[in-house]
């Protein structure tokens, strides 16, 4: 993290980041399971996303000019939970209700449910094809909203990410921006050692995509992405964000065992602590 | 009933009538919903023209959207088209869509409540000589299970124009399932049509037949047959909902006859028979002859032989009707 800055917007998003990430570790250690290491991972790109780039109101979540973010990679979610209680869209205590009965907080996101969210994923590869389907109708009904999309990494083994990919592309979509969780980690272990996907930049580009990396816990890198992607006119943008997945608990980054498990009572204590030194 | 029906006045009489398939049925009545409603769009995945969507291709292409042999991309912008306000038709095979994008179905917009309307062409034995890979007979059972999704099987053109423009009246999913060969068109644009209801094509007191889709024409030629040679009085009920099944209808008739033949070109497992089967069961237990698939894919052939050789025809389902009507005197 670029802790040595005093820009005060990225100070501001650092220590957002941060209580996101706190959030994300006493929900899932109150709920007894979920998946922590992506959510950990992508604390830094939802802080920028919900407390800078995204135009939206959250007491008037369906407001029709709203920029879309679409969260395909469903089990990712509490980070998505954490910043959409931040940003008001739900009150904040009611995160503690992830994963029980009647919750609205569900295992993976449901649209109909909670507010803010736009399309229901858990089953992988499903949300870039919604993102462009929304992107069209932003294009037909000549509304200057973007659709973004949140990806892993790892549902690019997914046949219809491809097709997305593929479509979008050849439409030229510059109101769709997608974003790649690179945390290189998926289930079964590595991605490259499970179904290799690199060089990634390069089939984004081969399919037509404006391609723009950055490492995804540095928000001057990130936020000059998101800058950038605003001048492309005839192109959909992919951001690959390289990501540590776990970020911000030492025994947690870059551990696939921490893909789909959830810290325990001990484990988030010392979790909380860690990040409280940040 | 035929008066109330507004039924064609040849109902009898099949040479008198003109044919269509029913997919023209959807092809005519998209264009008519691109002049009255800005808010219908269309997608194909590589099969506009016969899924007779080019119609609406070309007077609305700004509105038509090709996304090539890909139909769980297909699906997932159609939810996303529907999720921001737009009411997405979309056509392809059944055999691809819904059977090889039911997740994105499932998820994508039955789970949502996105407002999509599905359409599967080239449903039943009567694709032909393409074969078992392109004739969808597991289509009903795959849709009928997923929460929020009505299902439709229009019996004839005029059914499936109506069924489309009903469809894209309903606030949530529609799938809606087609025929590729022209067949007899006994309804005509006056008959009523609702979603979620029967109607009772012919009354009888004897045997009710149930069925939907193209074939329950089969079934009136058949009822008429036993009404003339075996004074056996048949009640033909078309039940072109699948879901929410119109179950008063149902209960009305076999509360008379007790006794049922449910016909379809599907598999006899999860299809309509099964659904009228659930409802008998709970409500009125009573003896049925399933007529359909019987667990085997169909093959190549002329539409015609096909329904014979894997017994669609009038006198199969007369033979059908002998048959439950025996195991009711017992």
């Amino acid at each position: 993290m670029d802790s040595a800055q005093v820009d005060p917007q990225i100070f501001q998003l650092q220590h957002r980041a941060l209580l996101i990430r706190q959030d994300i570790i006493k929900m899932l250690a109150h709920a007894h399971s979920g998946h922590t290491a992506g959510a950990m991972g992508m604390a830094d790109i939802f802080a920028a996303l919900y407390f800078s780039e995204l135009n939206y109101r959250s007491h008037q979540p369906r407001w029709s000019d709203r920029d879309r973010l679409l969260l395909s990679a469903g089990h990712i979610c509490p980070v998505l939970y954490a910043a959409l209680a931040q940003a008001g869209f739900f009150p904040h205590e009611e995160l503690q209700t992830l994963r029980q009965l009647g919750s609205r907080l569900q295992g993976h996101p449901s649209r109909t449910y909670l507010p803010g969210i736009e399309n229901s994923s858990g089953p992988l590869g499903q949300g870039l094809s919604q993102a462009i389907g929304m992107a069209l109708v932003a294009k037909l009904d000549q509304k200057n909203y973007r659709v973004f999309c949140v990806l892993s990494d790892g549902e690019h083994d997914e046949g219809q990410t491809w097709e997305a990919i593929l479509y979008a592309g050849q439409k030229k979509l510059s109101n769709l921006i997608a974003i790649v969780d690179r945390n290189r980690i998926q289930i079964d272990g590595f991605t490259e050692d499970v179904l290799p996907l690199e060089s990634l930049a390069d089939k984004y580009q081969a399919f037509g995509w404006h391609v723009l990396e950055v490492d995804g816990h540095h928000f001057s890198e990130i936020l000059t992405a998101f800058a950038a992607a605003k001048t492309i006119q005839d192109k959909p943008i992919v951001i690959i964000a390289h990501t540590i997945p776990g970020k911000g608990v030492s025994f947690m980054e870059n551990k696939p065992e921490w893909h789909g498990k959830p810290p325990t009572a001990e484990e988030a204590k010392q979790a909380l602590q860690e990040l409280n030194k940040l | 009933m035929t008066k109330a029906l507004f039924l064609s006045p040849h109902l009898y009489q099949p040479t008198l009538l003109s044919k269509k398939a029913t997919r023209d049925g959807y092809g005519d009545a998209l264009l008519e919903l691109g002049r009255t409603n800005p808010n219908v769009v269309a997608l194909t995945a590589d099969l506009s023209e016969s899924t007779r969507s080019n119609l609406f291709q070309e007077s609305f292409p700004n509105r038509f959207f090709e996304v090539g042999v890909a139909e769980q991309n297909l699906i997932g912008m159609a939810a996303g088209m529907a999720l921001n306000g737009k009411i997405p038709f979309v056509a392809s095979y059944a055999v691809f869509s819904p059977g090889r994008n039911w997740d994105q179905l499932r998820v994508s917009v039955c789970y949502s409540k996105a407002n999509v309307k599905i359409i599967g062409c080239h449903t039943g034995l009567t694709v032909g000589e393409d074969g078992a890979t392109h004739q969808a007979l597991e289509d009903i059972a795959i849709t009928r299970v997923l929460p929020n999704l009505t299902v439709i099987c229009p019996a004839d053109y005029w059914q499936a124009f109506q069924a489309v423009t009903a469809a894209a009246e309903h606030e949530g999913p529609v799938y809606i399932r087609l025929t590729r060969a022209a067949s007899q068109i006994f309804t005509t644009a006056r008959t009523p049509f609702a979603i979620g209801q029967a109607q009772v094509l012919r009354p009888g007191n004897d045997v009710t037949i149930i069925g939907c889709g193209p074939l329950i024409y089969e079934a009136l030629l058949a009822a008429e047959q036993l009404e003339k040679h075996s004074h056996l009085s048949v009640e033909v009920i078309n039940m072109p909902t699948i879901k929410p099944l119109d179950e008063r209808t149902l209960l009305n008739s076999v509360n008379k006859t007790h006794a049922v033949v449910t016909l379809e070109e599907h598999q006899v497992v999860g299809g309509l028979g099964s659904a009228v089967a659930e409802v008998l069961a709970e409500n009125l237990p009573t003896p049925i002859e399933f007529m359909g698939m019987h667990d085997s894919f169909g093959e190549s052939g002329k539409a015609n032989q096909l329904l014979t050789k894997y017994h669609f025809t009038a006198s199969h389902i007369m033979h059908a009707v002998r048959k439950v009507a025996a195991r009711k005197q017992k």
